[in-house]
């Protein structure tokens, strides 16, 4: 794994400046580094983690279990692909037990969220059935905690 | 009444203050300090370890341990330290718990010293070694440890400090405040000096996961060591446990036995919620602790190379999370240099001399620190030292 990307997951920085200067690389190195993360689909994107609550967020996010027939040729690749297209879903996951697709969807309020399940999802062909539980408070994502106190880290400022 | 002090014993009147302890002071009336001065890690405990402690005390684990520690605790060191460090050790009599290696260390003193042996170790060195000594009705005869060596353990300038009279040899690898490590040949001659001289070794190797280069070498797994060795290690360092206080002892069973003895008339048993914490630490804290250790590695490179850019000399620590360097270019002595980089700039470095005498014209810096304040000490560091160097005041 190059440098970088340790870094990257490490959460510590993600500006190539402050990349540069903790690992002691040129500036160039750096971004050369970054894009070739991205050429090699390693890297998909940037997106940052923010807490709706403080945010003032109102939008609805709702689980979705989704039971779907698998085809031919392809099983569950193509109905995944599908589903995934559509601007309310923000990710798809096949899974092992009593249903074959997770997929977590937002929208600006629980009917949008119910308009998109009941017309658009559960009416594709080869959707066999859904059940969406909607999500009513976040305590940690991505790592980060939401509205949770931060951990004391007061140290002595001179110690053996 | 008038005099309190004559009633207090001449050895302790007589002992000098922690150096660190008059830093701290001059620190703490200081606002908006970036401190390179700590020398504990950063981390938070891993949560595991903490959710252990809760579940400790959940279930009531409020009592007295047996005086050597869990047997569980002590199962655990054992199993932890053949796998990691290689000796092994009976956890029924060959392991004693204690309240953190500075506990052991004192332990393991005053049952081994008599009035008047001497102990010889390195220097510059943790700043509990002479006091402890001296504590000990003993005598301390330093060794000196030098930068152009990265601070090993020179075999020849230890044969040659020896006299009639050492008992001891103390040593700590990786050393805190220097970072200084020493390879297997050395120090499988230094072993091979100990047998001759008959020395019993207390081995202080609470900074040993923390090696970058190679691997830890462990002098009580050396040819002939096992029973002239006082291996002191704890969770304090490699799993961010400090506040939890606990150290163990390992080492030949008549020596524990003794060591036991004092442990259970002073301080009777570490504290049990922390033996189980430290019980978790040692089973499953093994991926947390090498998280650690990278990050510890990255911040050393970044530290190193920073201080040489400033004009700095320094070596590379093989290990801890503690800088030396050498600040002998900026024409300051190394207490003026911590005084004047905390009033002009407002970071905290420690003076070499508070870790002994051949500290002189170095200071230690830890980065057990964040990248954001470790870049930013190193920013005014640099700042600082030109400005010196140029013959400027602030």
């Amino acid at each position: 794994m190059n440098a970088v990307l340790e870094l990257l997951l490490e959460g510590e920085a993600h500006e190539p400046e402050r990349l540069a200067a903790i690992l002691g690389l040129e500036l160039g190195e750096v971004r050369r580094q970054l894009a070739e993360l991205s050429e090699n689909g390693v890297l998909l994107g940037w997106r940052p983690v923010l807490n709706p609550e403080a945010r003032g967020d109102r939008e609805v996010r709702a689980v979705i279990e989704v039971k779907i027939t698998p085809e031919r040729d392809g099983g569950f690749n193509r109905l995944a692909e599908r589903i995934g297209r559509f601007d309310e879903v923000e990710s798809c996951h096949l899974m092992s037990g009593g249903y074959d697709l997770l997929v977590f969807v937002k929208g600006r309020s629980l009917h949008d969220v119910a308009t998109f399940v009941s017309e658009r999802l559960a009416t594709i062909e080869g959707v066999v059935s859904t059940a969406t539980h909607f999500l009513l408070r976040s305590y940690k994502e991505q790592g980060y905690f939401l509205g949770v106190p931060e951990q004391e880290r007061r140290r002595l400022q001179v110690s053996p | 009444m008038a005099e309190p002090e004559r009633f207090i014993a001449r050895h302790v009147s007589g002992l000098p203050r922690s150096g660190i302890r008059d830093f701290f002071e001059v620190v703490a009336k200081m606002r908006d300090v970036i401190s390179l001065g700590i020398g504990e890690p950063d981390f938070v405990t891993p949560w595991h370890v903490r959710e252990a402690a809760i579940y400790a005390l959940e279930r009531g684990r409020t009592h007295y341990t047996s005086n050597l520690g869990t047997i569980e605790l002590r199962r655990a060191i054992s199993a932890y330290l053949a796998r990691h460090f290689g000796p092994e050790y009976r956890p029924e009599d060959e392991i004693l718990v204690t309240v953190g290696v500075s506990e052991a260390l004192d332990l393991a003193l005053r049952a081994l010293l008599n009035p008047g042996d001497k102990v010889l170790y390195h220097q510059p060195c943790y700043v509990s070694y002479m006091p402890g000594i001296r504590l000990a009705h003993a005598e301390p005869v330093p060794v000196a440890t030098r930068a152009e060596d990265c601070f090993a353990i020179d075999p020849e300038v230890l044969e040659a400090a020896w006299t009639p009279g050492c008992k001891v040899l103390l040593l700590n690898l990786p050393c805190n405040p220097t970072g200084g490590v020493t390879d297997r040949e050395p120090l499988e001659r230094i072993a091979r000096f100990a047998v001759e001289k008959d020395l019993l070794v207390i081995s202080d190797e609470i900074y040993g996961e923390l090696t970058f280069e190679g691997t830890h070498v462990s002098l009580a797994g050396l040819p002939g060591m096992r029973d002239r060795t006082l291996l002191l290690h704890g969770v304090s360092k490699a799993f961010a446990m400090t506040g939890f206080r606990i150290g163990y002892a390992c080492g030949p069973a008549a020596l524990i036995e003794a060591m036991m003895k004092v442990h259970q008339y002073s301080m009777m048993c570490a504290p049990i919620l922390s033996q189980d914490a430290a019980r978790e630490a040692l089973t499953r804290g093994e991926d947390s602790m090498l998280r650690m250790r990278e990050q510890y590695l990255r911040r050393r490179e970044l530290v190193v190379r920073r201080f040489r850019e400033a004009g700095l000399g320094c070596h590379t620590p093989g290990g801890a999370f503690y800088a030396f360097p050498d600040i002998r270019s900026t024409g300051l002595d190394e207490r003026q240099f911590a005084l004047r980089l905390l009033e002009e700039e407002k970071v905290a470095v420690v003076p070499g001399t508070a870790f002994g005498a051949d500290g002189a014209g170095f200071v230690r810096a830890s980065f057990a620190t964040g990248y954001d304040r470790l870049i930013e000490a190193c920013d005014r560091i640099e700042r600082f030292a030109g400005r010196v160097a140029a013959g400027g005041m602030a």
